[in-house]
């Protein structure tokens, strides 16, 4: 027997190289898998009927419920940045620069990303278990035996939900992170509203804020795309279910992450 | 032979709706499955299948848990696609081919799920109409609520229309199921396990109605099942897959009759654990 073969297959233990090769296969299967349903959501989501219902109700349930979390994290995560800045810059007789710091912080890069996490987590792992498990109870498979087409009746719907949410969500983290560092300003370094303002305002430019935009509908189309996938790809029950959803919380926020990355380094050599 | 129908036996009023007529006449092939292959992983389910459904039977598939009875029935929907091996439905072979040859084979087949596989989101009356709705968006409002009601009545559950997938025990899933299957009045219905978790009256008549469908309105039927008194009762013809191939296809007195020892073991065993 080849000494490899026999190494991969010997006694239950395999080479590390072979498991090495199985993981970075299943990862690129994974990737391409999505990539194509990407593909198939752009294609078949403008066939019609557009399913504007399916569209409507999925933003209602995925977009306007995730409100709450997204905003939140934001007030939290603006508070606690104001306090960070103000801590740091005061020592320097900078304390009212804290509303420039933290806008651009901010729209760049926190408002967008924390939403897509929080919220990505929330939807993403959604999707996934709703879609896994409609998958397991052969209601996918019902759905294609009746003719109809589930990329468009479940996919479509999600993806473009997702990708039309998390945008708006961050407009709204953008705000209130920027108003609740605005009353820690206030409150604890006697910031006046007006000068943080005018320090966060004056200084950011409208790309500051397009930009966050454009990456938090990437990122919003990153987590629809890995949800349904992951919900589409289970198997194995209940069990299966589980697994997908904790999966697809993990892969989301890499992606983000991932992303982030990449557009950042996109986006400041425009 | 098959039992006439009793007088309980629900009445189709409906007048069908259009499909496009079958070119097999009645008795003729309408489904071949020639040399299929079929393997997930390293477990071969299929190995040189033949199997035939004629125009206007009812066929049943029995054969050990494991087998690759269900998949059969999705193969021809193409919901599993087979590895090599020739599907053909009536003239029109549709392996090796995209999703999109089997849009019209679905328009003309339906299928009623081991497990139902009714949408949860959905209640009773929007799962029976997914159908009618999905291959005939002209239909008025009015006759979908009609025909609804009228296919839930068919198989003894009259106005649940409102109630969600969640409020119903699992035989009552199966009946909707079997309302969804023949919602468009297929030429062609398959049924996974169709009388399994059902009481004896309603076993009684879900078989009837097949008996129906298939008497009234000329529907072949495909039919997987471990129930073998079903099976007698509702067979024109029977094929049992074993060791994956089929063993044997006959009448119900042929197999019975048949000399191969692995018939035999099975449906002696099925008889006696159904007594």
């Amino acid at each position: 027997m080849n000494p490899v073969a026999e190494a991969e297959s010997g006694g239950g233990r395999r080479a590390p190289f072979a498991e090495v090769r199985d993981r970075f296969a299943s990862f690129a299967e994974q990737v391409g898998g999505a990539s194509v349903m990407a593909a198939q959501v752009f294609t078949r989501g403008l066939r019609r009927p557009l399913g504007m219902g399916d569209i409507a109700y999925q933003i209602e349930h995925i977009g306007v419920r995730s409100v709450a979390i997204g905003t939140l994290t934001a007030v939290f995560a603006g508070m606690v940045l104001a306090i960070q800045f103000g801590f740091f810059l005061e020592r320097f007789g900078l304390a009212y620069t804290i509303g420039r710091v933290l806008s651009l912080s901010v729209l760049r890069e926190l408002g967008p990303v924390l939403t897509a996490l929080t919220v990505g987590g929330r939807v993403g792992s959604g999707m996934a278990a709703e879609l896994g498990s409609m998958q397991v109870t052969e209601q996918i498979d019902a759905i294609r035996a009746m003719g109809a087409d589930p990329i468009k009746k479940l996919v479509v719907p999600r993806v473009v939900a997702a990708t039309i949410c998390v945008p708006i969500i961050t407009v709204f983290a953008d705000i209130l992170a920027l108003v609740a560092g605005g009353g820690i300003a206030m409150s604890m370094y006697n910031i006046s509203f007006s000068v943080f303002y005018q320090e966060a305002l004056g200084t950011t430019m409208l790309s500051d804020f397009t930009s966050g935009i454009f990456k938090a509908t990437v990122f919003g189309l990153l987590i629809g795309v890995v949800g349904c996938y992951k919900g589409f790809q289970t198997s194995g029950g209940t069990a299966g279910v589980g697994r997908a959803t904790t999966e697809t919380v993990a892969i989301s926020a890499i992606g983000v992450l991932l992303a982030d990355v990449i557009l950042t380094r996109i986006l400041v050599s425009l | 032979m098959r039992p006439p129908l009793s007088a309980s036996t629900p009445q189709i009023v409906h007048p069908p709706l259009s499909q496009d007529p079958l070119r097999a006449a009645p008795g003729e092939d309408l489904i071949l499955f020639q040399g299929l292959v079929k393997a997930f992983g390293p477990k071969r389910i299929y190995d040189g299948l033949d199997f035939t459904i004629r125009r206007g039977e009812i066929h049943t598939l029995i054969g050990g848990s494991g087998t690759g009875k269900s998949v059969l029935l999705k193969c021809l929907l193409g919901l599993i696609r087979v590895d090599a091996g020739t599907i053909v439905f009536d003239g029109e072979v549709l392996t090796g081919k995209g999703e999109a040859a089997f849009f019209p084979v679905r328009k003309q087949i339906g299928m009623l799920f081991q497990g139902a596989a009714l949408f949860d989101s959905l209640d009773v009356a929007a799962n029976v109409s997914y159908p009618i709705r999905e291959h005939y968006p002209d239909i008025s409002e009015a006759e979908i609520a009609d025909r609804v009601a009228h296919k839930l009545e068919l198989v003894g559950l009259p106005g649940v229309e409102r109630m969600r997938p969640s409020d119903l025990s699992g035989g009552m899933k199966k009946r909707v199921g079997l309302a969804r299957a023949i919602a468009v009045d297929p030429a062609v219905v398959l049924y996974d396990e169709p009388t399994t978790g059902l009481d004896p009256i309603n076993t009684r008549r879900i078989n009837e109605l097949i008996l129906e469908l298939n008497d009234r309105l000329g529907v072949t039927s495909l039919m997987v099942t471990h129930d073998m008194q079903s099976a007698y009762m509702v067979s024109d013809r029977m094929s049992m897959l074993f060791e994956r191939r089929i063993l044997i296809t006959g009448t119900s007195d042929e197999l019975r009759r048949s000399p191969i020892e692995e018939v035999q073991a099975f449906i002696g065993g099925m008889s006696d654990r159904e007594t």
